[in-house]
């Protein structure tokens, strides 16, 4: 299942709205490197409301995407994270580490707004 | 005509013993005997209660009081051989004593006692035939160990249901997710942190930055006095997961104890921020929400 | 799993493609709200099921996932286990470890399954397979 990719201004936003094979994970890793060399984003937003599991294959995919973005010059962030399963990934030891997590899409846009701009610290 | 079923309710796989013929005669025969004693029996038995020092909590007019419900409700129940009566007599009872700290030896205790005056007394009759005394003691002992058990485990049923109770309200109430200003929660701890609470808590806190929006969250837990390296890796937890919403955790009023605790299971400090108290805390927190406070004279002008 | 566990239901999910792993921890996590665990406790269990469904696609090819109602006394629970018949584990001590991994990548997850759940425990054999046994009890 291809997760929709929404381009807005400088910032790409990946919508998923299902449970993910490995396979839909690794494509939406190469779909996001791809556009973002295509559209010159700044920011990329991965919106996770709909996963009910994040297992350390699917955590590992998203924090390769934000490393591998940053390197072509865009941040990603994650948001949507649901209460239980940021319980479990943290009993897990799976901890996103130096990806910016937000609550939902809007607070993840009023961020890389905030960052975008010079001088302010979000 | 006498039943000749002893029944415990809370013991199923027990019930339904019969008796034979001689032994219920028996039976009718004792009871006749402790009802025709019942003043001095009682008498002896509320002695030896106040010797043994229990009910100490009660006055003696009210270990009288109860003696004598006890005491009928006892020989009811041998004679009838239902427990019925006798086990919604020691709920009510428990219901009653416990609240003021009447513990289950106590209890057990006195029931105890009346079977072994009664015992006594059933001696004091028949020592004088061993054949007729055996009989006696065969029809009594059974159905007075039922008894005894009925009353005690009816008293811990109602110990536990006002634990649990008790439990619950000390949870909801010790558990308070406020938020003090606009996206800011503080989730003040307090008492005896277990991992089952560790985990309500977290739970109702994720739940919190959720629902509230919340952006920081001040945990105080100057009013835990102590926290093993289970509950103290469950709040190290409780941080990242916090901050995989999104939330940034501040931890405020950790004890030297507590301290020393995070430090001794190896935390990786630089995921937690603390502050030393809750109100620096709270000034912590509206830094990073970007509010400032001043007082209103001073307010600059503009 | 101590003496006088009782085993109630059982159901089995056979995991060979990736579709499978999402399926296993599906079934898991329907079968523990059924059985009254918190949605915290489901999605524990939910993601244990998938690293053990993942490890038995990347590292053995085939095997499957049992889910088993248990019960211990007045407790109830629930048991995964993850069973294949692929290579085996060399050093299962080491692969307890965090951070190893056979394959370069970022550990085999077991670690952290022992992490989510009450009860773990490994039984591998080169050359015969694997199976992890993961239990959680009701609190």
């Amino acid at each position: 299942m291809a997760v929709p990719i929404l381009k807005q201004g400088q910032t790409l936003i990946a919508s998923i709205q299902a449970a993910l094979t490995d396979t839909d994970l690794l494509e939406l890793r190469d779909a996001l490197l791809e556009q973002v060399g295509r559209y010159r984003s700044r920011g990329v937003i991965v919106d996770v409301t709909a996963l009910d599991v994040m297992d350390s294959f699917s955590t590992r995919t998203l924090r390769d995407v934000a490393h591998m973005t940053r390197l072509r010059g865009a941040q990603t962030i994650i948001v949507g994270i649901q209460p239980e399963v940021a319980f479990a990934m943290a009993q897990f030891g799976l901890t996103l580490e130096g990806v910016p997590t937000k609550l939902d899409l809007e607070e993840g846009l009023d961020y890389l707004a905030g960052t975008a701009k010079p001088g302010s610290d979000g | 005509m006498v039943n000749n079923n002893l029944k415990v309710a809370t013991q199923p796989k027990a019930a339904a013993q019969p008796v034979s013929e001689s032994a219920s005669a028996l039976l009718s025969e004792l009871v006749a005997h402790l009802r025709q004693n019942r003043t001095q029996l009682r008498e002896e038995w509320v002695v030896r209660i106040t010797e043994a020092e229990l009910l100490t909590a009660m006055t003696k007019d009210e270990i009288f009081a109860e003696a004598t419900s006890v005491y009928d409700s006892y020989v009811e129940a041998l004679e009838t051989g239902t427990l019925e009566a006798l086990q919604a007599y020691a709920r009510n009872l428990s219901e009653r004593i416990i609240p003021r700290g009447v513990e289950t030896d106590e209890v057990v205790g006195i029931v105890l006692l009346l079977r072994d005056v009664l015992a006594r007394s059933l001696f004091a009759k028949y020592h004088e035939d061993f054949k007729v005394l055996g009989r006696v003691l065969d029809a009594y002992e059974p159905a007075a160990n039922r008894i005894a058990i009925t009353v005690a485990v009816g008293f811990v049923q109602e110990r536990e249901r006002v634990i649990r109770e008790q439990q619950e309200a000390i949870r909801e109430l010790s558990t308070p997710v406020l938020q003090v200003r606009e996206r800011l929660l503080i989730l003040p701890m307090i008492g005896l942190i277990d991992p089952h609470r560790a985990r309500q808590l977290t739970e109702q806190l994720l739940h919190g930055i959720r629902a509230n929006r919340a952006k920081v969250v001040v945990i105080d837990i100057t009013g835990v006095a102590a926290m093993d390296a289970n509950v103290a890796n469950h709040l190290v937890l409780t941080v990242e997961a916090a901050r995989l919403l999104g939330a940034t955790v501040i931890v405020t009023g950790l004890s030297p104890e507590i301290a020393q605790t995070l430090v001794k299971i190896g935390v990786d400090l630089g995921k937690m921020n603390t502050v030393g108290d809750l109100q620096g805390g709270i000034e912590e927190a509206e830094r990073l929400l970007g509010f400032k406070v001043f007082p209103i004279r001073e307010t600059p002008a503009g | 799993m101590g003496e006088g566990v009782r085993v109630e239901q059982e159901s089995k999910v056979r995991v060979e493609t990736e579709a499978d792993i999402v399926l296993a921890r599906q079934q898991g996590r329907a079968i523990a709200r059924d059985l009254g665990f918190t949605l915290g406790n489901a999605t524990l269990i939910a993601t244990a099921i998938s690293e053990l469904a993942r490890n038995i696609v990347q590292y053995a090819t085939r095997g499957e996932v049992i889910l088993k109602r248990i019960e211990n006394g007045s407790q109830k629970g629930l048991v995964v286990i993850a069973r294949d018949e692929g290579p085996g584990i060399n050093d299962v001590r080491r692969a307890m470890e965090d951070g190893f991994s056979t394959s370069g990548r970022l550990g085999l997850g077991l670690p952290g399954v022992r992490r989510l759940m009450d009860e773990f425990n490994i039984h591998s054999e080169v050359g015969k397979g694997t199976t992890v046994t993961a239990s959680m009890w009701k609190s």
